[in-house]
């Protein structure tokens, strides 16, 4: 990126001393079970006025090098060896007064979530005064709307007397950028600064908080799971895994060269725009094992002209209490139409509010529409009594986003994927448990995974045995409510994978919500965007990225992290 | 606001009929005939028993003498007791003992449960931590009765610190027993409910980043972990208030302090209808106000509660 050149150029000629040195940084954490090493031998440099992107999945130690570095490891974590050299100056031992001198001066922190990052009980102006304050600068109200006013926070000296719940997700973080630069630190550190936020968002805050930088000098050190990202904003990433820094460069050539088989999964696999339509599954129907396939394959077949689900007009409104005895009307969903057909995959995108989630609950008539009609297999699903429902059920089944939250903790995985079965009066005990065991070989887990429960496994397994659950009836229809959004990069790459083979072998057919544009392009043959409420584009996947028509949808587009680095050529 | 505070005490009306109605249908319900229990062994004429009746208006029908109870009330008149004393100057000699004794108690919990309660939270693990927990248990697990007798005796008569009985002449000094006895439980309560708060808070991420501002260890603390960690504790102890001008029936007794807790005893064992009903009137209005104050509070200290309409 050619801004980013500008930085290092300039830097090159300020100073030749790194600003930031990790050596042979270890970190170990005291638990019941004696001392676990979470970062070994890591090691990063960052030269002034640079940005340094940590890059990894949950768990890696890329957090927890960054907290080492500003003297915030929670209470049970130490250094175990190696060095933090801050300008020369070994900070891996400080005492807690150098710290403190040092923190907001010297090294600025951007944390994670900026739903509670700020202190709820505060005024947005009172943290910021007290991190100039704390820190020895003019801390008056003209300076705190200053510093917000740099942040991009419109109308800036009124809204310093808000408190946080009156400010959106965007408005927070801008407000923690400010404190975080708010006294000109010299590193700032930037903990998945946007990770919680909607993409286009997440652009303009990431945009500013280049500009600040690169106009104050200051050198970043991003944290990050979004390769993407880190390589389009970073000068230099540094990969971590499990603990270790497996391997660092600069952005570009490490992306298009990577040498670490880690990297080069993390790269293969990074959802981007070049990417396409998951293919594997469907070459691999025909092959060897499946001799059913092409019995099965005829039967799909020449359904797959056929609308399984036909939207038409839906609208919800919802009444919002506005004080007393007083409602005003929200519509969550306007008049929106679209058609599903069998065996294939629509998804749904949107941003948070654009009413893609209230869909997906009408449809799996958890929510009833205010007018409008959901059409499923040729009949209207408001017309169903409480039998008929019971019956569409079976046939339409939901994968929520959360693994850890829609997985009943008390129950363990056999329970969990025979409940519907149980609830359905389908069988009897034995072939109950033939089902699950064929449901788990189904989603490639071990069969003694039916006795463990939910927190023994990982996110990726707990989104397996969702997925076991929902086709567990046999249903036609799964509705996929952001079901790979909590997952770290490459496990949901395996679980889409795992979706598509699906697919193609049972003849499924998906409605995927996602605000996931990426995903988007890996799993969907049509797309339909929403924006507030409305449907503003439809169309096939490859129509809509390739050629998209709505502002909005172009904006969407142009807002994921590394798509203007993957982009072939002709495409941009 | 002001809107939501006038409607909180138009609340008190229905409350306060509610609760008189239910205890003055209780003390009616009493078993035995109080003008015959006021003259034990040796009953008086007929006619004098009348006179007294009538003069009671013991005689009326239950709705009558409520009736009658309401119209007296409204006119700031509450009538006389059994002794022929007024039952208006009764309350004004025994509320301010027993506001006295809860206020003290109010202090001792709060601002003791809370000042060990935080330092606790801030040393989890240590020793301090430790023993106050331990020592808090033991002192939820004691009845009240049993602890204010061990007290007195231990404190009062065998190391001669305070009087063990504090009597007529009642001084803020003089209760200070008997506002540690009945604040002992609360406290304990209060601390470790600070105690759990300030553990949570600690790991709040908008303290990291508070820390992470520059902020002394200090700063930290004060500004942000003891707000946000006091606001279940004054939910807590406004309920509590309640709590403690009840709860004082038992202490007063052990300590013979002349105040509301004794008086009702001693009300309620005679049937006097008239004397239980205002006082506890006048309990259901410092609860209800104690209620709207910790709301109000609660809405100071977390500025995401607002009460409108």
């Amino acid at each position: 990126m050619t801004t980013s050149d500008v930085t290092i150029l300039e830097a090159g000629t300020q100073a030749d001393r790194p600003l930031l040195e990790i050596r042979d940084l270890a970190i170990s954490f005291k638990t019941g079970s004696g001392e676990v090493q979470a970062v070994r031998n890591a090691h990063l440099t960052i030269m002034p006025g640079e940005t340094v992107a940590i890059v990894g999945e949950s768990g890696s130690g890329k957090s927890t090098t960054a907290l080492a570095a500003i003297g915030l490891l929670p209470g049970n974590g130490r250094v175990a060896g190696g060095q933090i050299l801050l300008d020369g100056e070994d900070i891996s031992h400080a005492s807690e007064k150098r710290m403190i001198e040092l923190r907001g001066n010297i090294i600025g922190m951007v944390p994670q979530d900026p739903m509670s990052n700020l202190n709820p009980v505060w005024k947005i102006g009172d943290q910021v005064r007290e991190t100039l304050k704390a820190n020895g600068r003019p801390s008056g109200p003209d300076d705190v709307a200053k510093v917000l006013a740099q942040a991009g926070l419109p109308d800036a000296a009124r809204r310093a007397k808000q408190y946080p719940h009156e400010f959106s997700g965007g408005m927070r973080q801008r407000a923690l950028i400010a404190i975080g630069l708010s006294c000109q630190p010299r590193l700032l550190i930037a903990d998945e600064p946007t990770s919680a936020l909607d993409v286009t968002v997440q652009r303009q805050i990431l945009d500013h908080l280049e500009k600040m930088t690169s106009e104050l000098g200051t050198s970043v050190l991003l944290i990050t799971h979004d390769l993407g990202l880190a390589a389009e904003r970073a000068d230099k990433v540094v990969v971590m895994y499990r603990g270790n820094v497996v391997e660092a460069g600069p952005s570009l050539e490490l992306l298009q060269n990577p040498q670490h088989p880690y990297t080069q999964r993390l790269v293969a696999s990074a959802p981007s725009l070049a990417s396409r339509r998951i293919q594997v599954a469907k070459q691999l129907g025909v092959p060897t094992e499946e001799v059913l396939a092409s019995a099965e394959t005829v039967a799909v077949e020449p359904a797959m002209t056929e609308d399984v689900l036909q939207i038409q007009n839906l609208s919800k409104v919802f009444k919002l209490r506005s004080g007393f005895g007083k409602s005003t009307d929200f519509t969550a969903v306007d008049d929106v139409s679209f058609s599903v057909k069998r065996g294939t995959t629509t998804a749904i995108v949107g941003e948070s509010g654009s009413g893609k989630s209230t869909v997906a609950q009408m449809v799996l008539n958890l929510l009833e529409p205010t007018s409008g009609k959901i059409i499923f297999d040729g009949v209207d699903t408001s017309a169903l009594n409480s039998k008929e429902i019971f019956a569409f059920r079976r046939r339409v089944q939901p994968i929520f986003q959360d693994p850890y939250g829609s997985l009943d903790p008390m129950y363990n995985i056999y329970r969990t994927i025979e409940e519907p079965l149980r609830v359905h009066k389908i069988g009897d005990k034995v072939s109950r448990e033939k089902k699950v065991r064929e449901l788990l070989d189904q989603v490639s887990l071990p069969q003694s995974t039916m006795q463990r429960y939910p927190n023994e496994l990982s996110g990726g397994q707990r989104q397996r045995v969702a997925i076991a659950r929902a086709l567990a009836l046999d249903p036609e229809v799964i509705i996929c409510d952001e079901a790979v959004s909590a997952l770290d990069v490459l496990v949901q790459a395996q679980v889409l994978n795992l979706l598509a083979e699906l697919q193609s072998r049972l003849g499924l057919t998906y409605l995927f919500i996602t605000h996931d544009l990426a995903v988007v392009r890996q799993i969907a043959d049509h797309v339909c965007v929403m924006e507030k409420g409305k449907l503003v584009e439809t169309g096939s996947t490859d129509d809509v990225f390739d050629a998209p028509r709505q502002d909005y949808t172009k904006a969407l587009l142009h807002a994921i992290p590394g798509a203007r680095l993957m982009l072939p050529p002709e495409v941009a | 606001m002001i809107q939501f505070i006038l409607r909180r005490l138009l609340q008190v009306i229905p409350v306060f009929l509610g609760t008189t109605l239910l205890v003055y249908f209780m003390v009616f319900a009493l078993p035995g005939d109080p003008i015959r229990a006021l003259f034990g062994d040796r009953p008086p004429s007929e006619a004098v028993i009348a006179q007294l009746r009538q003069q009671y208006n013991l005689d009326e029908p239950f709705w009558v003498q409520y009736g009658l109870f309401l119209k007296n009330l409204f006119t700031f008149n509450l009538g006389v007791d059994f002794t022929g004393k007024p039952i208006a100057d009764t309350l004004a000699r025994v509320f301010p003992v027993t506001a006295m004794l809860a206020i003290e108690a109010l202090i001792i919990q709060g601002v003791f449960g809370i000042a060990f309660g935080l330092v606790a939270g801030l040393r989890k693990g240590g020793i301090f931590d430790s023993t106050v927990l331990v020592l808090s248990l033991v002192v939820i697990a004691i009845p009240t009765f049993v602890l204010g007798f061990a007290l007195q005796l231990l404190v009062g008569v065998q190391l001669g610190w305070a009087k063990p009985t504090v009597g007529s002449n009642v001084t803020w000094g003089s209760l200070i027993l008997p506002a540690v006895v009945l604040g002992m439980v609360s406290f304990a309560y209060v601390l470790r409910l600070t105690r759990a708060s300030v553990i949570e808070n600690m790991n709040a991420d908008y303290v990291r980043t508070a820390t992470a501002k520059g902020l002394s260890r200090r700063k930290v603390v004060t500004t942000h972990v003891l707000r946000n960690s006091l606001i279940p504790v004054i939910t807590y102890l406004g309920a509590s208030l309640g709590g403690l001008m009840g709860g004082a029936i038992v202490t007063e007794a052990i300590f013979n302090v002349p105040g509301v807790g004794q008086k009702l005893y001693q009300a309620i064992l005679r049937s006097e209808g008239p004397t239980v009903v205002a006082i506890v009137s006048v309990l259901v209005l410092v609860f209800v106000l104690a209620n709207l104050l910790v709301d109000l509070l609660y809405a100071w200290l977390d500025p995401r509660i607002r009460y409108e309409n």
